[in-house]
């Protein structure tokens, strides 16, 4: 019986066993020295648990007496979870070596909130829910405060930290009223009591509860406030990591939860996520329009994304959820992209922030420019690219589900945001002479930059097969 | 006789005060991980009620779990709390301002 649970955690279970073996080889022998290998090897593994998780394992399992669920949709969320994660750590690196940062405890707190971000997204219980969440969460506090002698980054940190464990406090209140008023912390048994129409007080107060704790998680309106404050004190490899995975995870679990849990009460919730929704659209477009530090304005930009996901959600149907995975994943390959540019920029090996700092790229430096407008229009929305695809499926779903005002919201939003995006481009190439910015340009960040542009343009082929994967992760999802 | 609405009004007034200590104070990063603690216990209150008027383990269980987790969560805060302390030379809440917008 035990090992047939082991064996459905396996992926868990060894990401888990090589980050504590990891972190005792290391302690006993070279310490930092071997940062850099170990960040290669845990973004090799993560690659390969990635593409075993992939082609291996069909159907839907649970383990742990319903603790654990192992189906579909987690498999979709997991493999972009581990592929991003992998993503950052590789292109993060030879950032934090030159600036003396790369510890040996990065890689290795990484790998354990990929292990956090896997149980997340396979809760079956409230308990996994919480433990999940907490695991993912602890490390990355330790994570934004990663650079102990930066004032920026050790607020950051503490920032993140306040806020994400009030969050944590708000969601596990709820849980403890869910538990009171269901009479069980499983989501099979949840699922049961909650039927539509008598969905009792103490059960819609903790779903309520619930839903603001996740939200801050996702950083959704009005629980954003840490969001552009933390992107930009922390370092921004670790920016750029947590604009991806754990956004991912995120909405994997907001999705689970209210689509397990909640399944039989859609109308109940749907209206809640659906004002989330439209709140964050319009923040994140309105208030990006002022940021001129390119981190805070990936910040603001990422609570915009948020907003559309949080749409496919709102939907509530099977449409929805794979409108959102979909989106999910364009908008975390969009990420890596335009964070591989960010962390290229730099003056006199001093990294620069200042989108001011972007003036005539263009003219320096054609083909990197070329791709970063490439990204840029895709994260506005722009047709051609898969970035207006991916908002196009979210706005379909919410108009199929009778929510045409939101879409209407969403299509205005998009073309408000559209401007702080277009502005970065108008810049690069119609801007006024500025100083010249550092040619140097490591070729792994090239690599991911342009991998990432190209994949915005020739993804509209197809989309790499994601689409049809992410409709059958919402049919396990969804009944 | 004391019931279960006791046991949960307890926990709310307790989980409300944690979350006024979060936000008014202005004093002290100290008090706010007093107050995240404070949150986390009412919830633990509410747990072992819950537990014990259902006639069901898994809320202790649970409550377990909540403080084992909470312990590592005051460590960790405590760590980044020192750090902070290092760098900036104060841990007053009015002083958590470098970054704003």
């Amino acid at each position: 019986m035990i090992q047939a649970d082991l064996s459905v955690i396996l992926p868990e279970i060894i990401l888990a066993l090589y980050a504590m073996a990891a972190l005792l080889g290391a302690v006993y022998t070279g310490k930092d020295k071997l940062a850099s290998a170990i960040t290669w090897s845990t973004s090799g593994l993560m690659v390969v648990l990635a593409l075993w998780i992939g082609t291996s394992g069909s159907g839907s399992t649970t383990a742990f007496g319903g603790m654990f669920v192992d189906d579909g949709f987690a498999r979709f969320a997991k493999v972009t979870i581990l592929l991003a994660a992998a993503a950052v750590l590789v292109m993060g690196q030879e950032y934090m070596l030159r600036r003396g940062m790369l510890r040996f405890e990065y890689p290795i707190l990484v790998a354990l909130s990929a292990v956090g971000m896997m149980v997340m997204v396979s809760a079956g219980d409230l308990m996994s829910l919480y433990m999940g969440l907490e695991l993912q969460s602890l490390a990355l506090y330790v994570v934004a405060s990663m650079r102990r002698d930066s004032v920026k980054s050790t607020e950051a940190g503490l920032k993140y930290f306040v806020l994400g464990a009030l969050s944590s406090g708000l969601l596990l209140y709820g849980a403890s009223l869910v538990y009171g008023f269901a009479g069980t912390t499983k989501f099979a048994g949840i699922i049961d009591v909650a039927q539509h129409g008598e969905v009792s007080v103490g059960l819609l107060f903790g779903l309520v509860l619930l839903i603001s704790g996740l939200g801050f998680k996702v950083s959704a309106v009005p629980f954003h406030m840490w969001t552009p404050d933390v992107y930009e004190g922390a370092p921004t490899p670790v920016t750029a990591f947590f604009a991806s995975a754990p956004k991912v995870a995120a909405m994997g679990l907001f999705a689970r939860v209210m689509h397990d849990a909640f399944g039989h009460a859609i109308s109940d919730w749907s209206q809640v996520v659906a004002l989330l929704s439209v709140l964050s659209m319009f923040l994140g477009a309105v208030a990006a329009i002022g940021q001129r530090n390119i981190k805070r304005l990936m910040a603001y930009s990422s609570i915009a994304h948020m907003g559309y996901a949080l749409m496919g959600l709102a939907a509530g149907t099977q449409l929805g959820i794979e409108a959102m995975l979909v989106y999910m994943a364009i908008y975390v390959s969009m990420n890596i992209g335009t964070f591989a540019f960010i962390l290229m920029l730099q003056k006199d090996g001093q990294p620069v922030t200042d989108i001011q700092a972007l003036n005539q790229y263009a003219r320096r430096e054609p083909g990197k420019a070329l791709a970063v407008l490439v990204l840029l229009f895709s994260l506005a929305g722009v047709p051609p690219m898969l970035g207006f695809f991916g908002k196009f499926y979210v706005l379909r779903a919410a108009y199929e589900a009778d929510l045409a005002w939101l879409a209407i919201a969403g299509v205005v939003a998009s073309v408000i945001g559209a401007f702080y995006y277009l502005r970065i481009v108008y810049y690069m190439y119609f801007g006024e002479e500025a100083e010249e910015l550092d040619r140097t340009g490591s070729p792994v960040l090239w690599v991911f930059l342009m991998g990432s542009a190209a994949v915005m343009v020739l993804g509209i082929i197809n989309m790499f097969g994601v689409d049809g994967a992410a409709a059958a992760a919402a049919a396990a999802l969804v009944h | 006789m004391i019931g279960i609405e006791h046991y949960l009004t307890v926990a709310a007034t307790l989980f409300v005060i944690g979350i006024f200590g979060l936000f008014l104070n202005r004093k002290n990063v100290i008090i706010l991980l007093m107050s995240i603690e404070l949150m986390l216990l009412a919830v633990n209150i509410n747990l072992v009620a819950f537990s014990s008027f259902l006639g069901d383990l898994v809320g202790q269980v649970f409550t377990l779990f909540v403080l084992t987790v909470a312990a590592a969560e005051a460590a960790i805060g405590l760590a980044i709390l020192v750090c902070f302390f290092r760098n900036r030379g104060t841990i007053a809440v009015e002083d958590i301002n470098m970054m704003k917008g």
